[in-house]
């Protein structure tokens, strides 16, 4: 019907009561059914990205910049509104969700809630839309009356899935959705995901700090360092042959199956990402860059190069 | 969390540094104390308790120069039972015509004697029975947890009148009653702190090197406690004073010194509790004595465990 | 964390639809056993613990120096045979294990022996005092109950706020004030009437002994309650507060409520809903472990306002010392406080689905 992209995000920064600058001036697109992965270390302002999108962030941290949603800016919209946008509209998979799940009320109840709130189901048919949503991710319709603790890791990201489906969202936002499992239990979940995000012809946007997971799920690849996004493009040349140093470094932190020369190639990154209230001058990442000029202490890099594909290197 | 965290005194040096090891010990220490007051001088609440302390400390001390031991003397009392305050007497007078303001300095020293000997007398116990019942496993940890658990339902101060009520009158007495009853709360917070301690890898090493129990439990369990045994001593005593004020008020307590628990009761036995320069000044006193080691525990425990969000 | 134990319960997970597991009833029945099983463990620990009380009571109150005999003859002229006559009486003339047994015997029966000064039947006079007792408790225990879980409930939700501050240090304050004296406090100022304020509130016994019956009668009573139950209340909401504003802050950073909130609930409705259920989880637990707590103060505030329940029971029986008076009211007292305890066990399951599965 329009063109319009589902999410816009145009220049958005947050920054913590404390001074620590999370996100700075961050730009983005998805269209409706399209998949976005974002990676980077822990501390390089993704989550709060994905916070960010609800509003979800602690009292004294401020945003600026917008963030459209089917061309309405969340950072505007009045409490209310918002209220009703949140779930209804976007959806967040939280990470680690056997803390993202309340202990002592049962998953059925807690799927139900956002149902109830939104009015997307009478209370009559409320059940039955549980028992539906359970099954489709791979539970039995029994597991309603159980109580968080009694899920196994996978189910209980499963019963995330199914809570974050609840109200027909167009945007799940999956935040690390994988990392607390082992791995066969990493690949079901990411095959669920994908799976549904097919059927349902919802945006997906899945944060990790694995790009090998993410190039494996999704269309398109942002990279964060420091708040910032520092190389965007099709997910597979992203991963195959990342333009920035910190995404090539990323991408060989892991190593490949099947590819013996990834097991001999250097890996990681030495020192930390920056403290972000605390951000070195010049390209944030200079005093980490294996390939850093002289300039890079004093010259910021922008993203370059053409719309589809991008980075923010000296060396692009 | 913890201030010291890597116990440097029993590794032989392997380094040839100029500083001994023992040396390097205390410095890191004087340091974490440094770091420790840093901290606690941010919470205005346990300064305002730090000071208070000081003040009754101070007045318990120079008692004997302030006032004299002959405050208590009912035969010199050097006024009419029951004066109202005002000229010779700023806070009035007791039933026997003694000086309430006297009488309520000298209380302070047997409050404070009372409240440290019983709280150490306590924590001691309290530190002794978790250490061990955390290092120890199988069933002598398990009874004596029992026994702490039944230890801490049971009505301690019911249990203190009874022991003060069986055993005679006297200051150690209320001390060992009040000790006794109360050490379970010590014991329970010391043994999970022993459990947190004896799961880092540096005790395994410890016990790999040939480390004994008691070597392990003295020179690396015990430095590691420390921090919250000394957080947990200030509450202890806070409730010690108001213990041994119940327990004076009850009629409990050594009838030859003059406690502020046996002020009030003397108020109540002279009926004369609606004259307000007798009862009003004691419990005052108690309280802000009470008040004072709460606080001051308060912001030890925030200091050692940020996240209990005391008072910020 | 439970993480390593669900390890291998997820390997199984099919990645299709799972297979219908038991039918419902399956894992209902199965919780019915656990928590019978829990329950039965708690009752046994209960039993063993009123064994120890018995044991403890019988011996703490035989350690005391001295003739109890002497105590109620009052250090009168007395001749040996009526000394040993006494003796007899209060059973007190065997070797100390024929004593305990005929004491664990007689008290599973609900016999305390006779009191020394009253000469009554001491489990007939702690029967007679029990109802004023567990009225003003219990009164008192409910409402500093609701009202430390509420004020704790707002000060951790606006932490570090005026408000906060007020009631984490008004608490403090009242949480060092000693109970006598703060009964003492109020009976100057609102009983006596103090300045411009009349007496507005009786003291002394729990009626006026009007003969009034029914609904004055109540009220009269009720009346008579205001200012001990205030009392209680004052020094024993702090406690309830402090641990459910510490427990309500260790919830507040739970990602469970970030979760309820990008639900698209509205604030009250995460802190109703999500945030007080959890956190009063501890705040229980406490509760009923502190009940110890509570019989002092039930003991000072009695005493102070001449209640006629237990605890004015036991201040009278001090003085004598009236040693199986006080040995019975020391065995009610503790088993109260057990009974009470086992009871919260018993609830606490309900609260927590986690405990007792």
């Amino acid at each position: 019907m329009t063109t319009a992209p589902l999410l816009d995000i145009k220049d958005l920064n947050v920054t913590y009561g404390t001074g620590a600058a999370a996100v700075r001036g961050v730009d983005l697109t998805l269209a409706a059914g399209q998949k976005l992965g974002i990676a980077g270390e822990s501390g390089c302002g993704k989550s709060t990205l994905a916070l960010a999108l609800l509003r979800l962030l602690p009292a004294g941290a401020k945003l600026s910049g917008e963030i459209l949603l089917d061309g309405e800016d969340v950072l505007t919209m009045k409490w209310g509104r918002l209220r009703a946008v949140r779930w209804a509209g976007a959806s967040i998979v939280f990470q680690g969700a056997m803390h993202s799940l309340n202990a002592v009320r049962r998953i059925g109840d807690q799927i139900a809630e956002p149902m109830l709130i939104h009015r997307t189901a009478p209370p009559s048919g409320v059940r039955k839309k549980v028992a539906v949503l359970l099954e489709h991710v791979g539970l039995p319709a029994s597991r309603a009356d159980s109580y968080p603790h009694e899920l196994s890791g996978g189910q209980r990201q499963r019963v995330m899935i199914a809570m974050a489906l609840a109200c027909d969202p167009k945007l799940i936002v999956a935040d690390e959705p994988t990392t607390a499992l082992d791995v066969m239990i990493q690949a079901q979940i990411l095959r669920l995901i994908e799976q549904l995000v097919a059927e349902q012809n919802v945006g997906l946007i899945m944060i990790s700090h694995d790009l090998a997971v993410l190039a494996d799920t999704c269309d398109r690849l942002a990279v964060m360092y420091a708040g910032r996004v520092v190389e965007q493009g099709p997910a597979a040349q992203v991963y195959e042959s990342a333009l920035h140093p910190y995404a090539k470094a990323l991408s060989a932190a892991f190593p490949r199956i099947g590819d013996p020369a990834s097991r001999h190639a250097p890996r990681g990154l030495a020192g930390d990402p920056p403290d972000p209230s605390d951000l070195p001058p010049g390209c944030t990442f200079h005093p980490r860059c294996p390939v850093a000029l002289d300039r890079c202490a004093v010259e910021d890099q922008a993203l370059r190069g053409e719309e589809e594909r991008r980075a923010a290197c000296v060396h692009v | 969390m913890t201030t010291t965290d890597t116990p440097t005194t029993d590794t032989p040096a392997k380094t040839t540094s100029p500083k001994s090891t023992r040396a390097l010990a205390r410095d890191r220490r004087r340091q974490s104390v440094a770091r420790f007051w840093r901290q606690y001088r941010t919470h205005r609440a346990g300064l305002f308790g730090l000071a208070s302390l000081a003040l009754f400390v101070l007045l318990a001390l120079l008692a004997p120069l302030l006032v004299g031991a002959d405050v208590q003397s009912v035969t010199k009392a050097p006024g009419r039972p029951l004066e109202a305050p005002g000229g010779e007497f700023p806070l009035g007078t007791d039933k026997y015509g003694r000086t309430m303001l006297g009488l309520l300095i000298w209380g302070a020293r047997f409050s404070l004697t009372v409240g440290f000997l019983a709280a150490a007398l306590s924590v001691a116990i309290g530190t002794l029975i978790g250490i061990t019942a955390g290092h120890y496993k199988g069933w002598y940890a398990t009874v004596i947890m029992r026994v702490t658990d039944w230890f801490l339902v049971m009505p301690t101060l019911v249990l203190a009148i009874a022991l003060a009520s069986v055993l005679s009158r006297s200051i150690w007495t209320i001390i060992l009653a009040i000790g006794v009853t109360t050490w379970p709360t010590t014991a329970r917070l010391v043994r999970a702190q022993t459990l947190a301690v004896e799961s880092r890898p540096y005790i395994e090493r410890a016990k790999a090197l040939g480390g004994g129990h008691t070597h392990i439990m003295t020179r690396h369990v015990l430095p590691n406690v420390m921090p919250l045994v000394l957080a947990q001593t200030t509450l202890v005593i806070s409730s010690a004073v108001l213990t041994e004020a119940t327990l004076a008020f009850l009629g409990l307590g050594d009838p030859t010194v003059t406690s502020w628990g046996g002020l009030l009761q003397d108020a109540r036995d002279a009926g004369a509790t609606t004259k307000w320069w007798y009862v009003v000044p004691p419990g005052i006193a108690i309280a802000l004595v009470a008040l004072s080691f709460t606080l001051c525990g308060r912001a030890v425990e925030s200091v050692l465990n940020p996240r209990l969000g005391v008072s910020r | 964390m439970t993480d390593a134990s669900t390890g291998t319960t997820a390997l199984a997970d099919p990645d299709g639809p799972a297979p219908a597991g038991p039918s419902g009833r399956g894992p209902r029945a199965r919780d019915t056993v656990a928590y019978l099983r829990y329950g039965a463990g708690k009752l046994l620990g209960a039993a063993v613990s009123l064994f120890a009380v018995l044991v403890t009571s019988f011996f703490l109150f035989r350690i005391i120096p001295g003739d109890p005999v002497r105590t109620i003859t009052h250090g009168r002229a007395v001749s040996e045979e009526q000394l040993q006559a006494l003796r007899r009486q209060f059973g007190i003339d065997k070797p100390l294990w024929e004593q305990f047994t005929l004491y664990c015997g007689q008290a599973l029966q609900g016999d305390f022996g006779n009191s020394y000064q009253l000469h009554d039947p001491v489990g007939e006079l702690i029967w007679n005092r029990l109802p004023a007792t567990l009225l003003l408790t219990g009164t008192a225990f409910v409402l500093y109950s609701l009202i430390g879980v509420w004020l704790g409930t707002r000060s951790a939700w606006r932490s570090g706020g005026l408000g906060d501050r007020f009631n984490t240090g008004l608490s403090l304050t009242l949480y060092s004030v000693p109970s006598f004296w703060l009964g003492l406090m109020l009976i100057n100022v609102f009983a006596v009437g103090a300045g411009f304020v009349p007496g507005l509130f009786p003291t002394g016994l729990m009626e006026s002994g009007d003969g009034s019956t029914g609904l004055a009668h109540a009220l009269d009573v009720a009346h008579h309650m205001v200012l001990p139950v205030v009392t209680l209340v004052a020094v024993g909401y702090a406690q309830t507060l402090l641990v459910m504003r510490s427990s309500l802050l260790d919830e507040m950073g739970g990602d469970y409520l970030t979760t309820a909130r990008a639900k698209g609930l509205r604030d009250t409705l995460v802190r109703r809903r999500h945030a007080v259920p959890n956190a009063l989880l501890p705040t229980v637990t406490l509760l009923f472990v502190n009940l110890g707590h509570v019989v002092a103060g039930q003991i000072l505030v009695e005493t102070v306002f001449s209640w006629p329940g237990l605890g004015g029971l036991f201040y009278d029986a001090l003085s004598i010392p009236d040693l199986p008076l006080l040995q019975g009211l020391f065995f009610v007292f503790a088993a109260g406080v057990i009974l009470m305890n086992t009871l919260a066990d018993l609830i606490y399951p309900l609260l927590d689905p986690r405990v007792g599965r």
